[in-house]
């Protein structure tokens, strides 16, 4: 996995999308739990949907990663290095799962049905279990500071690769 | 750079300042609700009451205006509670000012309706923000809730029903209204702004009550003697009527529509029955009920939200107490 020097198509169509979803869905996320606007039930439904279609892209999106090959990392980095973009990057991709499981958990054990724009309903608990309601509910929260975290992260050693490094780790995802 | 970035990051705020209410956040509103006494694991609002349950008996009459499976004709059962205003979960039940009904219709995995509604018919103030504010002027004492009405126009329909308002003798004998406007979306998708009111069947005055949970042993015993059943009145709203005002009621003459009554035949203590665990969220609907743009109505969600993250937590992490009643 050595000889190709740019992501493919497909694997940046997935990584620029996914980015611009995974940042409407942090910031929709924490307007809403603090909004009293009229805008927040609309916000609160459409952030529901868009976790679904976040689990149908992030599943897409790994098989994708699985299926092709990927540029090397720099020779330059130490080996601590290299395992620190690995395990990054691994967990990205579990984040992008865990978020919207965890989204639709707390929904579930909350006994609260999610409507996708009408056309349908993904089925919730029939009577509420608050205890997993509050798990769940903590748990988006903490994944969701940590996903920030890990993006923050992600960005900033983009941005070190291209500016200070000057090598072409980034210039490989556009 | 910085002071000029953030004095241009300022100037919309002051200006919007100064044509509405300072906004709020949820986690605010919640702060204010709870006050500085906080009693984990219950609710932030209405933390005293009692579960009840029991079914709605649907005469069919509202499924030519909704396609929720609640209003063809049939039975569905219900998970309830009977509150009262405070954020004391041992607080005296006669000396709160609103008392509450709240239900919980488990349809299906995919139909849940939850609603949540009140004595007064309507509210004092129009959006949550200056809500907010009403709160305040609550907790500072008469002065300053005399003061708010009076810079409130808005409150004038509240103020007339309070004060002709006389607390009854019973949960069974009130009349608990939903405030805000919904829309009920028939088969062809036309939809009809509606509010709706749970009217008692039985008239009982307040005399002899005695002791701090008075109304719920008066409920608990009547409801052992025999059914209590209420009336559920839907009233439709005209075109020149404002669904999204809940300081506003629609004129008498709006047509109403009964859709059934509400019987409840079992109640329990609020910790021993299904109710405690469900966040009693106006805003989860069934297919067949929408929300209005009513500012108020489109507050409780994420205020119900917050209420409940924090007592759900407090389960979970084993900081609720059960208070002693005394």
């Amino acid at each position: 996995m050595t000889n190709t020097e740019r992501f493919s198509l497909s694997m940046r169509l997935f990584h620029w999308g996914m980015a611009a979803l995974i940042l409407a869905m942090l910031t929709a996320g924490l307007l809403m739990v603090a909004s009293l606007d009229g805008w927040q039930l609309t916000v609160l439904t459409v952030h529901q949907v868009f976790g679904v279609i976040a689990v149908l892209l992030v599943s897409a999106r790994l098989i994708n990663r699985l299926s092709q090959r990927i540029p090397a990392l720099p020779d330059e980095l130490t080996q601590w290095q290299k395992t620190a973009a690995r395990v990054s990057h691994w967990l990205l991709y579990g984040l992008m799962f865990a978020m919207p499981v965890s989204g639709y958990l707390m929904q579930y054990f909350g006994a609260r049905p999610i409507d996708v724009f009408g056309w349908f309903r993904l089925p919730a608990a029939l009577n509420v279990d608050i205890h997993n309601y509050a798990l769940f509910r903590e748990l988006h929260s903490l994944l969701a500071i940590a996903l920030i975290g890990i993006v923050m992260l992600h960005i900033g050693a983009a941005l070190h690769h291209h500016f200070i490094r000057k090598d072409k780790v980034l210039k490989s995802m556009l | 750079m910085k002071k000029v970035f953030l004095a241009l990051l300022l100037t919309p705020a002051i200006a919007l300042a100064t044509e509405s209410p300072a906004k709020v956040t949820a986690q605010q509103f919640v702060d204010l609700q709870q006050g500085d006494t906080v009693y984990p694991g219950f609710r932030r609002a209405h933390a005293k009451g009692m579960c009840v349950s029991g079914e709605f008996r649907s005469n069919g009459q509202l499924s030519a205006y909704s396609t929720a499976t609640v209003f063809q004709r049939g039975v569905m059962p219900f998970t309830g509670r009977l509150s009262i205003a405070g954020n004391n979960p041992t607080a005296p039940d006669l000396k709160a000012p609103v008392r509450s009904f709240a239900l919980s219709f488990a349809m299906s995995s995919t139909e849940q309706w939850r609603l949540a509604m009140n004595t007064p018919p309507v509210m004092a103030v129009a959006d949550p923000h200056t809500f907010y504010q009403q709160i305040q002027a609550i907790q500072a004492g008469p002065a300053a809730i005399k003061q708010f009405f009076a810079e409130h126009p808005e409150s004038k329909e509240f103020l007339t029903w309070a004060a002709q308002y006389e607390a009854s003798g019973s949960f069974a004998s009130e009349t608990y209204n939903s405030i805000n406007a919904f829309y009920l979306i028939n088969p062809d998708g036309k939809r009809q702004a509606v509010r709706w009111a749970i009217q008692p069947t039985v008239a009982v005055a307040a005399t002899d009550m005695q002791g701090a949970n008075a109304l719920q042993n008066e409920m608990a015993s009547r409801v052992l003697a025999g059914n209590v059943v209420f009336d559920w009145v839907f009233t439709l709203a005209d075109v020149t009527d404002d669904e999204n005002n809940a300081t506003k009621a629609w004129p008498d003459s709006r047509q109403n529509i009964t859709a059934g009554q509400i019987v409840i035949n079992s109640t329990s203590a609020q910790l021993e029955g299904g109710c405690h665990a469900i966040n009693f969220d106006p805003l989860v609907l069934p297919t067949g009920i929408e929300a209005t743009a009513d500012p108020i109505l489109r507050a409780r969600s994420s205020a119900y939200a917050e209420s409940y993250r924090r007592r759900a937590t407090e389960q979970l992490t084993g900081a609720f107490k059960e208070p002693k009643n005394d």
